[in-house]
């Protein structure tokens, strides 16, 4: 089960079994998509499964998920989605409204990202499977020119950027379970980052080393399998990573962190010092990227380790997650 | 032992008194006011929740001189070193 | 006033480390023991140790409830809901401690019914929307918890609520103090106190601390400056030569603790005569189980309980550093066949426990004294 998560049992699964069985001798660091060279010319494709309970919550649905999903991950891995495929596995018993809220959902989720459906496929499994749905996708499109997504290319000095606020659809998504008796005013942060990646690559091309969705496992997640790829030390200034206060108030009563809660609607970019500014003033100025912050540097020590440090001079190591984010009492 | 945290009561429960809505930064949690039976809290005072309990009022009070005394931290020392020169302390 | 942000406000902090730092001076070194595992965290995510000179060493203590609960203790929860119809219910802090055949989690992927709860009326609550089943929820915690456990008990005895059943692992915090001062290869200078235990029993159990074993004891909060005034204060009373009990927490903990509290764990629970810790062994008076009136909600009493015996194995010495003796990667096990993946004892898998802490805080910053002085 913690194998889902996407933090360290998920990666081992991955590096572990799948890698050297199905990826043969690809040498290189995983990332968020793979670009493949098509008779010369170059196109990125990934694929991702989304399995969410419960399927609605404020902010968005399975339908707007998958597409975002995979639409943001092309984009962080430099590329602009073109088609989804989708799948759908359907509990037997599903009613058909909240299958056609579901695929109207999705319709429209594409149709905002600008990116059309080409095709899929249905399978229905009996009934107690597939809680109520799972849905995939897999995306295809073009790499978007003058810009090179590679952890190996990050060096001492470079800035690590945040789009915005952290924890809010994972928090979201605990909440609407309504297995703890909490209720908030948040909601999924589900979008496409496409335009705000775009907006930093019209800004700062040239100077963007690596980036990534902090999806499943949270931004500490996805740091800490950047600093082990590229062997140098994330070092992140508490105080100047966004939260929103009802995160932070959920995050406080069920001891969890935000850096380890998932993310749909967000980014993290590293960014060499000399287009630093100019990246984080691109997208203040953006729609939807005004909540964009410069959260901390690239160092040389801790090597292969995410650190927070505080403004009194404190600091912490955040690890990878261990399984899912689970809440505390003592 | 102990993730407590402070939050404020927003109102307490009409059918049940010793339930009670409390405000944390903006996250509402419905909490039990059982332990609290000798000193019952009413909306707009603060409490310390674990577990979906309170377990006692938080003094605004007191928290105002913690403040103030960790304020004067810092003027205090100046005194100190004063004394220090002399030599009146006893350093053990 | 939000109670939290303002007791970290860097400003104070610097000038509470300051004073600590002319306090502790350079000729003498503190031991000072935080009982707490509530406090072990609170060092570790506000990373305090940064900013205390070097001849303050902080021990961790025995007060992490999950961490002091022998295996057996989880086999024995997991056995009854093994049965069926049960559902087995628990804070997150117990999920991924593992038993001899695996955790709550793994028990759970293997098809057992585990649920999360975040208190024990959720509990209850359980066993309300779920009539045909059978909630066993397994209690933990010191005397901060214990207090809703029965609470939740009387309502569910005042309901007349059958389905619901309580396996109690609640302990005491005095005896496992006493366990610690009567160690002899135990060399303490101080103590930070309790903070949440103390609303419950108030600040005069720690009396004796105090008059027999002449230590300080300042019961303390736990956001950065509530931790660095409490450290004022004991480095104060030890260069004065004094020991007596302090308040630190005056804004949340009464002198004389809950009266309703008490009330209701003397309502529910009685002692139990001797109750194995582990690391610390078996120590009497230590342990909660419920009593004859409450019998008939006891999963101990409902269920069958094989009540085996597990020793830790050999190597491992969560013992010893339970106790503070050993730092945590001093035990053999330690972040080789022991890591926060592969837990050997609960000291790895607790978000208190210290060798969790030292795992993920400690031990990699080993290597990078240097770079911290370039972060300020």
């Amino acid at each position: 089960m913690a194998h889902g998560a996407g933090g360290k049992a998920s990666r081992k699964l991955v590096e572990g079994l799948f890698a050297p069985l199905l990826f043969g001798s690809s040498p290189g660091p995983l990332g968020d998509a793979a670009h493949i060279d098509i008779n010369g010319t170059r196109v990125a494709l990934t694929t991702d499964s989304f399995v969410v309970k419960p399927l609605t919550f404020p902010g968005g649905s399975i339908g707007e998920l998958a597409v975002n999903g995979t639409v943001n991950d092309l984009a962080v891995s430099g590329a602009r989605a073109e088609a989804l495929l989708v799948t759908y596995v359907l509990e037997a018993g599903l009613p058909t409204p909240v299958l056609e809220a579901e695929v109207r959902a999705m319709a429209k989720a594409a149709w905002d990202a600008g990116v059309r459906v080409a095709g899929g496929d249905t399978k229905v499994v009996e009934h107690g499977k597939a809680d109520q749905m799972y849905v995939t996708t897999t995306g295809i499109g073009h790499l978007i020119p003058g810009i090179t997504v590679d952890p190996r290319s990050v060096r001492v000095g470079d800035k690590i950027l945040l789009s915005g606020p952290i924890g809010d659809h994972g928090i979201t998504i605990l909440l609407a379970r309504g297995e703890l008796d909490l209720e908030a005013d948040l909601r999924s942060d589900t979008r496409s980052v496409l335009p705000l990646v775009e907006t930093l690559i019209r800004a700062a091309g040239p100077g963007i080393r690596w980036m990534r969705d902090p999806t499943r496992g949270g931004a500490a997640t996805s740091l800490n399998e950047l600093a082990r790829d590229c062997g140098l030390g994330m070092v992140l200034f508490e105080d100047q990573i966004p939260v929103r206060d009802t995160v932070r108030g959920a995050c406080e009563l069920l001891g969890l962190d935000p850096l380890h809660i998932a993310n749909e609607g967000q980014f993290l970019a590293v960014v060499s010092p000399e287009y630093a500014d100019a990246a984080i003033n691109a997208l203040s100025l953006a729609p939807g990227g005004g909540e964009a912050q410069v959260i901390g540097e690239v160092r040389e020590q801790p090597v292969g380790t995410v650190l927070v440090t505080t403004r009194y001079g404190g600091s912490r190591i955040v690890d990878m997650l261990v399984g899912d984010p689970l809440p505390r009492i003592c | 032992m102990c993730l407590a945290i402070p939050g404020k009561i927003v109102e307490i429960s009409r059918d049940n008194a010793d339930s009670a809505l409390v405000d944390v930064v903006g996250v509402r949690r419905r909490i039990d006011l059982g332990l609290l039976q000798d000193d019952k809290p009413v909306a707009g005072d603060w409490v310390l929740i674990h577990v979906g309990f309170a377990m006692s009022k938080i003094s605004e009070q007191d928290a105002f001189d913690q403040m103030n005394t960790l304020r004067a931290l810092g003027e205090i020392e100046g005194a100190m070193q004063e004394v220090e020169g002399y030599g009146l302390e006893n350093m053990n | 006033m939000r109670f939290v942000d303002e007791f970290r406000e860097p400003e104070l902090i610097s000038r509470a480390a300051e004073e600590i730092r002319r306090l502790a001076g350079t000729e003498r070194h503190y031991r000072l023991m935080e009982v707490c595992g509530g406090h072990t965290h609170a060092i570790y995510r506000f990373g305090l140790k940064d900013i205390l000179p070097e001849n303050i060493e902080l021990i961790h203590g025995p007060g992490c409830p999950v961490c002091v609960l022998p295996m057996g203790r989880i086999d024995d929860g997991l056995s009854i809901a093994q049965q069926p119809d049960v559902i087995f219910a628990a804070f997150g802090d117990m999920m991924r401690v593992p038993g001899t055949q695996g955790s709550p989690l793994e028990h759970k992927a293997r098809g057992m019914d585990v649920r999360i709860v975040y208190s024990p009326s959720d509990a209850l609550k359980l066993a309300r929307l779920n009539p045909d089943k059978q909630i066993m929820f397994f209690a933990i915690g010191f005397e901060t918890t214990a207090p809703s456990t029965a609470l939740t008990l009387m309502r569910a005895k005042a309901e007349g609520i059958g389905n619901f059943s309580v396996f109690c692992n609640h302990v005491t915090i005095i005896p496992a103090i006493r366990a610690i001062l009567d160690s002899p290869d135990m060399r303490l200078d101080a103590f930070i106190g309790p903070g949440h235990v103390s609303t419950v029993i108030g600040c005069r159990p720690y009396e004796w601390i105090a008059k027999d074993q002449h230590k300080p004891i300042v019961v303390s909060g736990f956001e950065p400056l509530d931790m660095l005034q409490s450290i004022v204060m004991l480095l104060r009373q030890l260069r004065a030569g004094e020991a007596k009990v302090e308040n630190q927490y005056k804004r949340v903990v009464p002198w004389e603790g809950n009266r309703a509290a008490l009330r209701a764990m003397a309502e529910v629970f009685q002692l139990r005569p001797y109750f194995e810790w582990r690391g610390l062994g078996f120590i009497s008076q230590s342990a909660l189980r419920l009593n004859d009136k409450y019998a008939a909600w006891d999963a101990e009493q409902r269920f069958y309980v094989p009540g085996i015996r597990v020793t830790d194995p050999k190597a491992a010495q969560c013992g010893e550093v339970l106790k503070g003796v050993l730092k945590p990667h001093q035990c053999k096990l330690f972040g080789r066949e022991c890591t926060p993946e592969h837990p050997i004892g609960a000291l790895m898998v607790s978000s208190e426990g210290s060798c969790a802490a030292y795992h993920n805080y400690e031990h990699r910053k080993a290597a990078m004294a240097t770079s911290l002085t370039s972060i300020a």
